[in-house]
């Protein structure tokens, strides 16, 4: 009983870890720019997609699928910024809605059209056998998505916090006028939010393409998921998505275990309304 | 002048278009359609529109009305009919419910609660057997008294959902009208001044989510009446939440032909595209609709309407901003 709960903490641990590193991809273009970018999860799905053409194109793993797919991410996110988001940021807030589901339509159905809707898997075996320690049984794409998964989140949260760029990138969150009178461009520090926040989710779709099925709409499911870190851990804290993201992995996978598969949903979207409701500025957001 | 002019034209269009079709029966049903997708988007247009409370999760009200409308069918035997004012009824009790906390969330917060309150009830939908689980209900075949409201001719659908957009629009123009319209218009504007001034913000916020709920039930009964089926996708599926508020965004949300006025744009094209793509997969439609959302965003944020009535661009962008972020 306790190994098989063992069993559940741990591989929640590990599908939190991918979950903090898209969500805070999320949370930083909250956090700069006031927009939520209703296309995020769609942003995953192609970077799922990508590893998916990576391994049929010339049989590519993780290790040539994950730079492919963040870079090409982070192209998409940079193109949006410029294309989109840059113009209806100032409009009304409708539009701001509108505009980034309307990307998302754009995108999940481009998928649909070129894909189809059927599901598609990496094979099981793309990384090896899985791991043993003691009586928990690791697979070993799991074990590779919540390390990096990790990792990358914290290189994320060293970057915004202790390089010149991330200061920068704060200053213009805090006052683009003011930034601007400091020889700071505010447009081009939005345009890198996106790389990077696009550049995350190309990272970490690539990842759960190993171990997940990829189909065009997954983008909504995994959207919610990240509305819900973004909102457990407070909206614009890369460290309150870290936290957030491994404490959600563990609630699904025991609610999932515990209460039933097609009740883990429920529970996190329980959740997540009533963190909203209770404490809107989530656990680690400002009041 | 120029407004009366538009609405006119559009009054004109709307009661000539069954003698324009000359019995064609495509048509016909597009007809229905546009009007459907009409009293949706007016519904949503009182909260999301003149409120300013943009809701995503409006499905939670729309399959309410239409599980209603079937399960009194299903269950009880009773024509379809029956179950819209238990619909009307479920919707504003649920939006009662879910409003008094949610509506203290402004901007993003209150969008967002409302796509995960709709998601959980999607979810607990399709695993609720007594409403058919994921396969959803069905309707009467065939009818079995006029009061069945099964026409094989979508021309009676049309007539009847004039009628109760008429309804949708005389409510909303009585509201745009009255002292409860500039409350609303008000707390979209600014909700702390409107505070400051004495509007019972919370109060307004919850009558116009309580209305919109109802409405926006009704259009989903109507919908079960034409269709004769639901299943969880088709009544609670987040792209019936996002319809709603496209339909009036591309129209023009706050104003009262506007969501009409969108539908006219919207579903031909939506129909048109399904056609001609149609065999290559239904997936291109959403294509096209994605991209003209995106245009519209970035181009005619304000909407069709508001551009035709001014007769102008697009107001200068003004830096709106959600001045409080958080939960008053």
């Amino acid at each position: 009983m306790s190994a098989i709960l063992l069993q559940v903490i741990v591989s929640g641990l590990l599908i939190g870890a991918v979950y903090a590193l898209f969500s805070s991809g999320l949370t930083l273009i909250w956090g700069m720019m006031n927009v939520i970018n209703f296309a995020h999860g769609d942003f995953v799905m192609l970077a799922m997609y990508t590893a998916f053409m990576v391994w049929t194109a010339f049989g590519g793993g993780p290790a040539a699928a994950v730079p492919v797919a963040a870079i090409i991410l982070a192209t998409v996110g940079v193109l949006s910024y410029f294309l989109l988001v840059r113009h209806i940021m100032r409009g009304p807030m409708l539009a701001q809605i509108l505009g980034t589901f309307g990307l998302a339509l754009l995108l999940r159905y481009s998928a649909f059209w070129y894909f189809g809707a059927n599901f598609k898997t990496l094979p099981d075996n793309i990384l090896g056998a899985p791991f043993v320690i003691g009586s928990i049984r690791i697979d070993a794409p799991r074990l590779l998505a919540g390390a990096v998964g990790l990792i990358v989140t914290l290189m994320l949260h060293l970057l915004l916090t202790r390089s010149a760029l991330g200061s920068r990138m704060l200053a213009v969150s805090e006052d683009a006028t003011a930034a601007q009178l400091m020889g700071i461009r505010p447009e081009r520090m939005q345009a890198v939010a996106w790389a990077l926040a696009a550049g995350a989710t190309g990272i970490a779709g690539a990842l759960i393409a190993t171990f997940f099925y990829t189909s065009p709409t997954v983008g909504e499911t995994l959207a919610i998921v990240a509305f819900v870190t973004v909102a457990f851990g407070g909206f614009g804290s890369v460290p309150g998505a870290l936290v957030a993201g491994l404490l959600i992995g563990v609630i699904e996978g025991l609610s999932a275990f515990l209460i039933g598969p097609v009740y883990k949903d429920v529970v996190v979207y329980l959740l997540f309304v009533l963190v909203l409701w209770i404490r809107p500025q989530g656990l680690m957001g400002k009041a | 002048m120029r407004r009366r002019f538009t609405y006119g034209a559009v009054g004109a269009l709307v009661l000539a278009y069954p003698l324009l079709t000359a019995g064609i029966p495509v048509y016909q049903r597009l007809g229905a359609l546009v009007l459907l997708a009409a009293i949706g988007a007016s519904a949503w247009n009182l909260i999301g529109g003149y409120a300013g409370q943009v809701s995503v999760g409006h499905a939670v009200f729309f399959g309410a009305g239409a599980y209603a409308a079937l399960a009194v069918y299903h269950h009880f035997g009773l024509p379809p009919l029956a179950g819209i004012p238990v619909g009307a009824l479920i919707a504003v009790l649920i939006a009662a419910l879910i409003g008094t906390p949610t509506l203290r969330l402004s901007g993003h917060y209150f969008s967002m609660a409302t796509i995960a309150v709709a998601e959980l009830v999607r979810v607990l939908i399709t695993n609720w057997e007594w409403v058919g689980g994921a396969q959803g209900i069905s309707g009467p075949a065939v009818s079995r008294t006029p009061l069945d409201l099964t026409f094989t001719s979508a021309l009676p659908y049309y007539y009847l959902f004039l009628a109760v957009l008429a309804g949708v629009l005389w409510i909303t123009w009585r509201i745009e009208t009255s002292r409860m319209g500039f409350y609303l218009r008000a707390i979209k504007d600014s909700e702390r001044a409107a505070r400051s001034l004495g509007v019972a913000a919370g109060r307004y916020k919850l009558y116009a989510y309580m209305l919109s709920a109802g409405l926006t039930a009704v259009a989903g009964s109507l919908y079960a009446l034409m269709f004769g089926f639901i299943d969880p996708d088709s009544g609670f599926g987040i792209l019936i939440s996002v319809k709603m508020l496209i339909v009036a965004a591309l129209g023009g949300s706050g104003l009262l032909l506007g969501p009409l006025i969108g539908a006219m744009i919207l579903v031909p094209l939506e129909e048109i595209s399904n056609s001609l793509l149609g065999g290559k997969g239904a997936g291109l439609t959403f294509v096209v609709y994605g991209a003209i959302i995106v245009v519209i965003a970035r181009f005619l944020p304000s909407g069709i309407l508001a551009v035709l009535l001014r007769g102008a661009a697009p107001p200068k962008s003004k830096p709106v901003r959600a001045e409080e972020p958080h939960a008053a």
